[in-house]
């Protein structure tokens, strides 16, 4: 039982990230931490893939001349160069948002940014007094 | 030549929106970067329309990328049922790119015109490739180019108003966790089967019935899938998104991105999971059955007490994507076929009303809430006339398409036992004529506005080709129909 609770501690670093990571986008209001928590989140399955491909007493996947070599799974490392690459791009945009959001509102904390937007559409919707759009011309 | 262009089709309706995406940026000139939009959205919904000619010849088109064999390599896959998606995104963002003509330029500065067809190409390009690709992980790809295209779209609409971002930032923070849950999910799927490929993965999952890693897998991709499709509990960051981004992408979005989900969502249900019935029969009768009524009432809700006009049409999208899934948790031929009608009537509705909608904000140039519509529908004709009709196909009234999709959807509910489902799909349409004759009346029935605006066939141009799709669709459905029976009937198949 405990052997083999403790063989598969790939697995529970992965499961504590996972949580950690998507705590930190639940539970978190600043706009910089829930990045930060999506991050860890798909770090850990990145981790989960690199684990999948692990076989026992398995070498890195470069062709030796030796026949009876055993040789790890190469797939899910691929796979997950490119799931990298995605996740650079996501944390690239949200961090490129943030950095916007703060421009325009003066804060990245999710209150104060809700309390602003609430404030303008009560003013234009409950009052029937509209903002004129930045439209052209 | 001929030949060439047919045998490479299913890679070259991915191919020409995503290699014109690159063009496009090169050369900022307003004009010549919507010239090369068009013709390239033109283009693949040519390709489209030659693909549903060969599908009706070959009924199954496997397109080997590289030509490296299929289980090893990435395999694209065109049948009877991908078609539909294909056909509507295509279809649709050709429409939307001709509306963008007068509107991007309205809304965007000049110099990052360009930059926003390249996103918009990159858009429509992922959302097909999501829909074609035959490889479980390809498909994440796909997932991921589109909605990242698609936040960098809504974002844009930040130059009209501020909200944009949070809505963008939303969109962008619950898609990413939503493909990571499918990725967990593809992980643990090729954990235990050892492929990727969707056809394999079919035939490999048949004899691990009762596996707990598979099960586990299922739920992660389902739930995965569903974030991107905005069913009910999941829907939260559609409205933003649909509201505050920038006209023409609010009708090219509400009209295609949630489909292409959908549709991968029937197809992990009834094709790569086919062989463990008693996990889908559980899955649609216990999550998705009651997910998707909710998900009319609410949507349906939400719509009547909402006084932005766009976010209510996006509550109204929540609700129509609750019929969509409601006929694919049926779960029989009727009621799946039912779902894929829906789903290419909705699509043109929406966009119909979407273009009604945000070429009035233009005319007017302010946000459209219920106040600021009041007595436009006299100085409106053309817009006015096209969003009535449009109306009326989202209701459900007979000679328009949401009446065919609507008909075929009770037809099949009472047909499998449901009478109790037609009855709620019946209470729910009803309701949304409420938010539907509120916009109407307040537009035709109030004083009409001393204003004097001319309206610009630009403008309406697409709006009309809209409406006229709608009216055509609604009179002789014969092709819609044909096409998703047939399609439910390859999905399905031996089994009911």
């Amino acid at each position: 039982m405990i052997s083999s609770t403790i063989g598969i501690w790939n697995y529970w670093i992965v499961f504590c990230l996972m949580m950690i990571g998507l705590f930190l986008v639940i539970g978190r209001k600043n706009f910089l931490k829930k990045i930060v928590g999506l991050t860890i989140f798909q770090t850990s399955v990145f981790l989960l893939y690199i684990t999948f491909g692990k076989i026992k007493g398995g070498t890195p996947p470069i062709l030796n001349t030796s026949i009876d070599t055993i040789y790890s799974n190469p797939l899910p490392h691929v796979l997950i160069l490119t799931a990298i690459v995605v996740g650079v791009a996501t944390t690239a945009l949200g961090l490129s948002l943030v950095l916007r959001i703060n421009s325009e509102y003066g804060s990245i904390e999710e209150d104060d940014i809700s309390a602003q937007d609430l404030v303008d559409y009560h003013d234009e919707i409950e009052t029937g007094k509209s903002i004129d759009l930045k439209f052209k011309q | 030549m001929m030949d060439i262009l047919i045998k490479n089709l299913p890679i070259l309706v991915v191919l020409c929106p995503l290699m014109t995406s690159l063009l496009v940026v090169l050369i900022p000139n307003t004009f010549f970067s919507w010239g090369l939009t068009t013709l390239s959205t033109f283009l693949t919904f040519l390709f489209s329309i030659l693909l549903y000619k060969e599908i009706q010849i070959h009924a199954y088109i496997s397109y080997a990328i590289g030509k490296w064999i299929p289980p090893v390599g990435i395999e694209y896959i065109i049948d009877k049922v991908a078609i539909i998606p294909v056909i509507i995104i295509s279809g649709i963002s050709f429409i939307a790119t001709i509306y963008a003509y007068k509107m991007i330029p309205e809304e965007i500065e000049k110099k990052s015109i360009s930059k926003v067809y390249s996103l918009w190409l990159l858009a429509i390009a992922g959302l097909i490739g999501l829909v074609t690709t035959g490889d479980a992980f390809n498909l994440f790809v796909f997932l991921e180019i589109s909605s990242l295209a698609s936040v960098a779209l809504v974002a844009m609409g930040a130059q009209k108003d501020k909200q944009a971002l949070v809505a963008a930032y939303n969109y962008l923070i619950i898609g990413a966790v939503g493909a990571t849950l499918y990725v967990i999910g593809v992980g643990l799927l090729y954990g235990i089967t050892g492929t990727l490929n969707m056809t394999d993965l079919t035939n490999r999952i048949t004899d691990l019935n009762n596996n707990k890693a598979l099960i586990a897998g299922f739920g992660f991709m389902i739930i995965g899938i569903m974030v991107k499709a905005a069913v009910f509990p999941l829907h939260i960051w559609l409205p933003r998104a649909y509201a505050y981004a920038p006209s023409a992408v609010s009708v090219l979005l509400a009209a295609t991105a949630t489909k292409a989900s959908l549709y991968i969502l029937a197809r992990i249900l009834f094709s790569i999971f086919e062989n463990s019935e008693n996990l889908i029969n559980n899955t649609l009768l216990f999550v998705i059955l009651p997910l998707s009524i909710i998900a009319m009432f609410a949507g349906t809700i939400m719509a009547i007490y909402e006084k932005d006009i766009k976010r209510l049409l996006a509550h109204s999208s929540v609700a129509q994507i609750g019929y969509i899934a409601l006929a694919f948790s049926i779960g029989t031929k009727a009621s799946i076929a039912a779902g894929f009608i829906h789903m290419f009537n909705h699509a043109i509705i929406k966009a119909g009303l979407f273009i009604a909608i945000t070429s009035i904000g233009f005319y007017i140039k302010k946000r459209v809430t219920i106040n600021n519509l009041s007595g436009l529908g006299r100085a409106l004709p053309v817009t006015f006339f096209c969003f009535v009709l449009c109306s009326l196909s989202l209701a459900g009234l007979p000679l328009t398409a949401g009446f065919i999709s609507k008909l075929y959807l009770i037809k099949a509910s009472i047909s499998s036992d449901g009478i109790w489902i037609a009855i709620l799909i019946l209470i729910s349409s009803a309701l949304s004529v409420v938010y539907l004759w509120k916009m109407i009346e307040v537009l035709w029935m109030r004083a009409p506005k001393k204003i004097v605006i001319k309206e610009n066939p630009k403008i309406y141009l697409s709006l009309i080709i809209i409406t006229f799709l709608n009216i055509y669709f609604g009179l002789d459905a014969s092709l819609v129909v044909n096409g998703s029976f047939e399609a439910a009937e390859k999905l399905i198949g031996n089994l009911k």
